[in-house]
Parts: structure tokens; C-alpha cells; sequence
């Protein structure tokens, strides 16, 4: 049986973000979506009127905002149109972008705009996610993405010395990016000098996870636009960036517990290998040309890296260590300085396919990759470990994905 | 016949989830409020091409997307009484003792009502269509509360 047949080609053709901050008292909800919407349909060259659909995504009980997606109609654009809300958690600005492709690729729409939102100053995050746990009866705990068990399983696999450095470079160079990225909420400046100073004195959170190597809260919206490949071949203002294929993974927070203390297969790899060897991707480290990953923290990140890239043994922190995931190294990781510096979280895992695409454009600006990008990967990340990935592309001229 | 149904040794744990939260008025709503406060005068965006003018404020014409923010205009302190409910029950969150007129105002100039609460008349006299007015607060808290409520004129 054949599954994941995508009917029609589907390209990104517009793409707008806010800026990125914990302080936007300027602005209520809706005039902040609005303005993503406004830059999306600029960068898109399009009208309101043009749209044909609109999906909405944030955390509802992040704002303590019923219905969201009604109240920011006004920013939307939604008046008189279809539209659909999603709710994810973390990965819901991915699985956005998931709607939307296949939606334009069924048919029924052939222009459609995705809105990523969060504000969580107006909020109560750890409200929405860890309050409501009772991990005594049914509702499984929901740390959210503060969890130290990661850094002490990389102190125990590669010593305590090369992980916490591993950590840490790979922080500063999240910085170093995101000085970068104008529109990025924390951009601190840090140098690689500074490295041991934080390693031993930013303050701890849970065991190695300092709070240094976390993501931020900040508030800001991204808007991305659809188009089928009839549309496309129209003409558009700028370049499409085509929708490869994307793969969703998720699973259920107590499976572990049925393997005892023996791990299942991480997520990640799983949709990594699943969605590689479907495009017949077989090193993906040489394929692409840029992953925007969603990286909640940096310990985190650095061992996601080995799953996405299907890396053995210490393979991702040779990589790290040699300087390959830099901005202008072999595989540069996030250029716009990632979710550890900008994390509107109903918007964050848009913000990896946008900032790709952007990437391939040529268009990211101050962080933009100096050679060519042709092969971008994206991922998304929310609570119990959901995963998303995406391929997106320059030319429209890769190899039937196969589906069996 | 009414369905019985049995909930014998069927129990509930209570959840204790408690969400603060706020919401921004942002800086056109809070120029209205400004407005309201230092110079009791209720503001509305009109949108020139569709000849419709809005309040509360919006950044932009709903219908035809053109960017209003700046374009004020000074709408009445009186208006119609287009619509209005009566609320009947306590709670914390809520402006006033129950119970208490919720009217929608079509203020003069304005094509959008205002919610607000209406006093000076028994909730078992009002109607739709009366003129009210609004009476301001005397003490500020930067809310649409800078409007104590409506009442009729
Ligand atoms: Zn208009």
C-alpha cells in the first residue's frame, strides 16, 4: 500500500517574522501577529485577498486566550475565509507548516498563510504545562524542556571535561549567531574565551543544565505563505523554496517506562532515518547545506545532533569540536542563533522551515551562509519528545520519494 | 423516562492549575485610554475607504485592510443602546455586583458598538434603543474602568 503520496508540488513563497523579545507592551495579540502577516504577504507580493486559507497555532493556555485564533482576525486576515487552529505544544509552529503543505498538495486550497504566535509575557507558561501535571495519577509529569538527564548521560559517555565544553561551545556559538540575526531576542555577546567562566559559574538549574544553556520566553509571531506549483509557475517576487517532505513522530511520555531503563529509539532518529531513507538520502551531513534545528537547550542540541545526522559514538562533538556547525562550516547549525536565543514558542518551530528557507534564498541577511544553500533540513521539538523534519529545497528536481 | 446511571466508586482527583495572566492594551489601545483619562473624550479609527469607524481602536480595517491607526476621529460620549445582556451571577473576575446591565453602545459617529456596563435604570426596564451617556470615573486605573459605566440620558 502506498502512503504519503503527495498529490501537487508545493513551494514556500512568502515568509514574515517579528522581531523577538520578552517586552512587547506595544502591541496586543492581534496587532502582533499583524505584523508578520503584512511582512509575509509583502515579502510574497501578495493580498489579504490572495490568501485562500489561514492556520492559526499557538499555546492557548500560554496566554489564557480561548479561542485565540477568533480574536486575532483582526490580525489574520481571516475575514470571510477557511481557517484552522493547531496545538502542539513546542512543535506546533512545525506542524504548521506541516498543515499547510498539505493542504495546498491535497487540492483544496491553493494559497494558503500559516501563523505562528505566542505572547508569554501576557502568560503563565509553567501554568500551562508543568502545574497541570499530576505525576502521581495519569497526568505524567511535563518538566517542559528543563531536564538535566541529558547532560549527565553525555558527562557519563564522553567524560565530564569534553561534555561540558561541548555544551558551552556550542552555546556561544548559538550567540555568535544570533548577534547575527537582528531580529533575535538574547544576543549577548559571549566570546569562546568565556567558556570555563560559564561553565562553572552561570547559575545551575537541574544538575549540568545551567541556565545559560536554556532557550528564552519570548514573545513574536512568524508568517509563512503556501502555493501550489501552478502558482508558482505564474511567477512569484521572490524565489520558491520547495516542501521536499516532512515526517511527524510522537510518543507517548510513559513508553519508556515499559522498556525499563533500557532507552527506546530516540524520536528524532527515528523520523531522521525514516524521512532519509524515503528520499533515498543516505549521508545526510554531505546532502544539506544548512539544519535549522530546534534546539531547547544547548546539552540538548549537541546530542540531537547525533540523532538527526544518524551519528555514532562521538562523531557530532568531532564535528562540533573542529568547528563544522559553525556559520561558514561543513553543516552550519542555526545561523539565526536558534530557539536558545528567540523562543515565541506556537511560533518557534516555524521559525526553523522560515529561516531555512530563507537561507536558501539567499535572503536571511546578516546571517546568511556564504556558499550556496541548495538542501536545507528543519526540525521541530515539543513536549514527550514530538518531532518533526523537513526537507526543503532549492530546485524543484529531486528523485521520486519512494513509498514502501 | 430519565437514564440511570451508575457512578458508584467512580472518583475524581481535583486539579489545583491556577493561570495568571495579562492582557496588553498595546500602544493604540492605551492612547484610547489616554484619551478617555486626561481629556474624557472616547476615540474611534475610521477607515476612510469603507466609511466605517471602529472602537475600540484597531490598527487596521478589517474588512478592507487599510491601515487606520492613525486616522482618529472623536466619537460622542452618548450613543444608542443597540444590544445588552443582564448579568445574573457573581465571580471574582467580574466588574460589579450581580445584578448588573452588560450594554453594547453605539456611540455617535461610531459603526461598532462598546461594551460596557449601564446603570441608573432597573435591568427590568431596559431596552434596546434608549440613549445613554457615558459618566467617567474619577479616579484613573488606565482601564476602560477610566469610563465608570453608561446611563441614560
Ligand atoms: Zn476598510
Amino acid at each position: 500500500m502506498k502512503m504519503h503520496v503527495k498529490n501537487r508540488n508545493v513551494a514556500i513563497i512568502g515568509i514574515g517574522q517579528t522581531s523577538f523579545s520578552s517586552h512587547k507592551e506595544d502591541q496586543n495579540q492581534a496587532e502582533m501577529v499583524q505584523e508578520a502577516v503584512i511582512r509575509a504577504l509583502a515579502d510574497a507580493g501578495l493580498k489579504i485577498g490572495d490568501i485562500d486559507c489561514i492556520v492559526h497555532g499557538n499555546m492557548e493556555l500560554f496566554e489564557m486566550q480561548f479561542a485565540p485564533d477568533l480574536w486575532h482576525s483582526l490580525g489574520t486576515g481571516a475575514y470571510g475565509k477557511d481557517e484552522y487552529r493547531i496545538t502542539t505544544g513546542g512543535t506546533t509552529g512545525a506542524t504548521l507548516v506541516c498543515a499547510a503543505d498539505n493542504l495546498v498538495a491535497s487540492g483544496l486550497y491553493n494559497t494558503v498563510l500559516a501563523i505562528g504566535m505566542e505572547k508569554l509575557q501576557e502568560g503563565n507558561t509553567t501554568g500551562g504545562i508543568t502545574n497541570m501535571a499530576d505525576p502521581l495519577w495519569f497526568r505524567n509529569l511535563q518538566t517542559g524542556a528543563l531536564t538535566g538527564t541529558t547532560a549527565q548521560e553525555m558527562i557519563d559517555e564522553f567524560g565530564e571535561e569534553r561534555a561540558k565544553r561541548a555544551a558551552m561551545r556550542y552555546r556561544i556559538m548559538m550567540d555568535k549567531h544570533a548577534m547575527l540575526n537582528p531580529r533575535a531576542h538574547r544576543r549577548f555577546g559571549l566570546e569562546y574565551s568565556q567558556m570555563e567562566d560559564l561553565m562553572a559559574n552561570s547559575p545551575p538549574l537541574v544538575g549540568e543544565l545551567r541556565l545559560i544553556h536554556m532557550c528564552s520566553q519570548s514573545d513574536g509571531a512568524c508568517a509563512m505563505i503556501f502555493t501550489s506549483e501552478e502558482k508558482v509557475k505564474q511567477g512569484t517576487k521572490n524565489p520558491p523554496v520547495w516542501i521536499r517532505d516532512h515526517i511527524q513522530i510522537h510518543r507517548e511520555e510513559t513508553i519508556p517506562n515499559l522498556f525499563g531503563f533500557n532507552k527506546p529509539e530516540v524520536t528524532h532518529h527515528y523520523a531522521a532515518r525514516t524521512l532519509f531513507a524515503r528520499n533515498g538520502i543516505q549521508d545526510p551531513v554531505a546532502y544539506f547545506d544548512v539544519f535549522e534545528m530546534y534546539d531547547p537547550s544547548a546539552w540538548w542540541a549537541v546530542d540531537w545532533l547525533r540523532e538527526f545526522f544518524l551519528l555514532k559514538g562521538d562523531e557530532h562533538l568531532r564535528m562540533l569540536e573542529a568547528g563544522d556547525f559553525d556559520l561558514d562550516g561543513r553543516i552550519p547549525i542555526n545561523p539565526s542563533g536558534g530557539v536558545i536565543a528567540s523562543n515565541p514558542i506556537g511560533a518557534t518551530a516555524m521559525l526553523r522551515p522560515a529561516e531555512a528557507a530563507l537561507q536558501i534564498r539567499g535572503d536571511a541577511g546578516g546571517h546568511q551562509i556564504k556558499k550556496e544553500v541548495r538542501h536545507a533540513l528543519a526540525s521541530g521539538f515539543g513536549g514527550t519528545f514530538w518531532s518533526v523534519l523537513m526537507i526543503l529545497e532549492k530546485e524543484l528536481n529531486w528523485q521520486e520519494v519512494s513509498h514502501d | 423516562m430519565t437514564m440511570q446511571e451508575d457512578h458508584k466508586d467512580c472518583f475524581v482527583l481535583e486539579g489545583k492549575m491556577a493561570l495568571p495572566n495579562q492582557n496588553f492594551a498595546g500602544r493604540l489601545g492605551s492612547r484610547f485610554l489616554i484619551a478617555i483619562r486626561d481629556r474624557k473624550k472616547i476615540m474611534g479609527l475610521k477607515c476612510n475607504p469603507c466609511g466605517k469607524t471602529f472602537v475600540p481602536p484597531r490598527e487596521y480595517c478589517e474588512k478592507c485592510w487599510t491601515k487606520i491607526a492613525d486616522n482618529w476621529v472623536e466619537l460622542g460620549t452618548e450613543g444608542e443602546l443597540v444590544n445588552f445582556t443582564v448579568v445574573r451571577y457573581g465571580d471574582r473576575h467580574l466588574p460589579k455586583k450581580p445584578p448588573y446591565i452588560l450594554g453594547q453602545i453605539r456611540l455617535d459617529g461610531a459603526d461598532t458598538p462598546l461594551t460596557h456596563i449601564v446603570e441608573g435604570i432597573d435591568p427590568r426596564d431596559v431596552e434596546s434603543g434608549i440613549r445613554v451617556k457615558a459618566v467617567f470615573a474619577e479616579k484613573t486605573t488606565n482601564t476602560i474602568m477610566d469610563i465608570d459605566h453608561f446611563e441614560p440620558v
